[in-house]
C-alpha cells in the first residue's frame, strides 16, 4: 500500500535509516518531496514528480542540439545540457576530428544513446558513447518523467519484459524518461499506448495486471478485426 | 467607491456574516495547469489566485546564475480584471514589493542547494481580488511547488489579521481592509511556528498585535491541513484501486 506525503510530514522517529527525499530536523526524520514512501531498508521518498537530475553512469537518450568544438551540446530532458567530447569517436584510435567536420560525425538534432561519465560540482555533465549509440529514424521516441520510469521497468524488470514480449518490439528505457520504441507499425503504436497508461496510472497499485489485460484485449480485438 | 461611515460589525458579526476569528470559504486545486510543472488554484472567499511553477530549468541569462543554488523567481501579478475599476496591466510598484515579499516568504523552505545553477519561476496571478491577495498567492504558490516535485522543508501557509472597530480580527475583505484601523499579513511554516513574513499596514498594539499572531497561527494550521489534503488527494483517489 502506497502512502503519499507531502513536504514536511514526519515520515520516521528512525534516524539512522533516514534516505534519499527525506531530512532529518530535531531527531525525527520528514518528508522533503511530495512523493511516496518506501520502508524498506532506508526509508526514502520516491518523488511524483520532478525534473531529472543526472548522476554517474546514469544511460540515457540526448538529442544533439549544438556543435561547440570540441564538444557537441547533448539535451539530456534535464535542467542540464551534457557534453560529449570528440575524442568520444576516436576511442583507441589516433584519429584526431578536424574542426569543421563535426557534423559528419553527429549533427544537430540526431539522438543518441550515451552513458553519464561524470558529473562535476558545477553540474558540467560528460558523456561517453554507448557502442550501439545511433537512434536514427528507426521507431519512435516517446518522453515521459523519469520519475516514473521505474514503473515501467517494473519489479526486476518484470513490466518491460512484459512488454516487449506482448508488443513483439524492441524497447529501450532511458534513466532520463526517454524511451525508444522499435518494431512494426501496429505494434509501435500498441506499445506506444501502453507506455502512456502506465505514465498516467504509475501510482496504482497491481498496474502490470491491468496493463497485460490492456494489451491482451487490444491483441485480440485486432485478430477479431483481421477476421481470423 | 469609498463607502464613509459603513457599519463593519453588527451583533458580533462582520460584513459577511462571519465571526472575528473565522476564515473565508477555501478552495484549492491541484495541478490545474498542463503546460507548467506544478500548478495550483486557490481561492479564499472572494480572492482567486493561480499559481504556476517551472523548473528547475536553466537559468538565463546566464550571469545570474548562481553556481551554488537554484534561483527562485517570484511573480505577483494582478489580471485587468481583478479589481472594480481596470487595473493596468504589468507591473507597478506595489506588485514589485509583493512580489519581493512573496520570494522571500517562500524561499526559506525551498531546498535551493540540490539543484546549482537553475532557474525555479514562480508565477502567481490574481484572477479576482478582495484583499489578502499575497496571503492567496503564497497559499497556491506553496502548494504549486510541491506538485512541481521541488525539495522543501515543508509547505508554507499564510493569512491576514486586521483591526476593524477595535476589534482583532482575521483574513480581513476589501471592505474591512480599505475602512479597518490595521491589516498585518503574514506566512509561516506551520510545524515550526517560523514566520517568514510579517507585514503590518496600520497601527496594533503590543496586546492587539500578540492576539492578532495567535490568530494568525491557529489559521494557519487550518489553511496547512486544507493545502496537505488536496496534495495528497490527488493522487490517493486512483492509490490502490484503478478504474477495472
Amino acid at each position: 500500500m502506497y502512502k503519499v506525503v507531502v513536504p514536511g510530514d514526519f515520515v520516521s522517529e528512525e534516524v539512522a535509516r533516514a534516505g534519499d527525499g527525506t531530512y532529518v530536523d530535531d531527531g525525527k526524520v520528514y518528508a522533503m518531496k511530495y512523493g511516496i514512501v518506501h520502508d524498506k531498508g532506508e526509508i526514502k521518498v520516491v518523488a511524483l514528480t520532478g525534473k531529472y537530475v543526472p548522476t554517474n553512469g546514469d544511460i540515457v537518450i540526448g538529442k544533439i542540439i549544438e556543435i561547440s568544438f570540441p564538444y557537441w551540446i547533448v539535451d539530456i530532458a534535464s535542467p542540464y545540457e551534457a557534453r560529449l567530447h570528440t575524442s568520444e569517436f576516436a576511442r583507441g584510435t589516433e584519429r584526431k576530428m578536424e574542426f569543421g567536420s563535426m557534423s559528419n560525425y553527429l549533427d544537430l538534432g540526431d539522438l543518441i544513446v550515451a552513458k553519464v561519465l561524470n558529473v562535476d560540482a558545477l553540474m558540467r555533465v560528460d558523456l561517453a558513447l554507448r557502442d550501439d549509440f545511433r537512434i536514427g529514424d528507426q521507431g519512435r521516441l516517446v518522453e515521459i518523467s523519469h520519475t516514473k520510469v521505474p514503473r515501467v521497468i517494473g519489479r526486476s524488470g518484470s513490466m518491460i519484459k512484459m512488454l516487449k514480449e506482448k508488443c513483439n518490439c524492441f524497447i529501450f528505457i532511458a534513466k532520463n524518461g526517454r524511451i525508444w520504441i522499435k518494431g512494426r507499425e501496429e505494434n509501435m503504436n500498441l506499445a506506444l499506448q501502453a507506455v502512456l497508461m502506465i505514465d498516467n496510472e504509475a501510482h496504482t497499485s497491481g498496474l502490470t495486471d491491468r496493463v497485460a489485460h490492456f494489451l491482451d484485449q487490444s491483441c485480440k480485438k485486432k485478430r477479431e478485426e483481421n477476421g481470423e | 467607491m469609498k463607502e464613509e461611515g459603513i457599519e463593519l460589525i453588527k451583533d458580533g458579526k462582520r460584513l459577511d456574516g462571519r465571526g472575528f476569528e473565522e476564515l473565508r470559504p477555501m478552495k484549492i486545486e491541484v495541478g490545474v495547469l498542463k503546460r507548467a510543472d506544478g500548478s495550483c488554484y486557490f481561492e479564499m472567499g472572494n480572492n482567486k489566485a493561480l499559481a504556476a511553477v517551472y523548473g528547475p530549468r536553466e537559468m538565463h541569462p546566464r550571469h545570474l546564475q548562481n553556481a551554488k543554488t537554484a534561483v527562485v523567481n517570484y511573480r505577483y501579478n494582478m489580471a485587468p480584471f481583478s479589481v472594480d475599476e481596470r487595473k493596468r496591466p504589468g507591473p507597478d510598484r506595489r506588485s514589485v514589493e509583493i512580489s519581493k515579499v512573496s520570494r522571500e516568504a517562500i524561499e526559506p523552505v525551498i531546498l535551493k542547494e540540490y539543484y546549482p545553477k537553475t532557474a525555479i519561476d514562480i508565477y502567481v496571478e490574481l484572477l479576482q481580488s478582495d484583499a489578502g491577495t499575497r496571503t492567496a498567492g503564497i497559499n497556491a504558490a506553496s502548494v504549486a511547488l510541491a506538485d512541481a516535485g521541488i525539495p522543501m522543508r515543508d509547505l508554507v501557509s499564510s493569512v491576514a489579521v486586521g483591526k476593524i472597530e477595535g476589534e482583532v480580527v482575521l483574513d480581513l475583505n476589501a471592505a474591512e481592509d480599505n475602512q479597518g484601523e490595521a491589516d498585518m499579513p503574514l506566512a509561516m511554516v506551520t510545524r515550526t511556528g517560523t514566520i517568514t513574513m510579517l507585514q503590518m499596514d496600520g497601527r496594533l498594539t503590543k496586546d492587539e498585535f500578540e492576539r492578532g499572531l495567535k490568530l494568525a497561527t491557529n489559521a494557519c494550521r487550518e489553511i496547512y491541513e486544507l493545502q496537505r489534503t488536496a496534495l495528497i488527494e490527488k493522487y490517493s483517489g486512483s492509490i490502490g484501486g484503478g478504474e477495472e
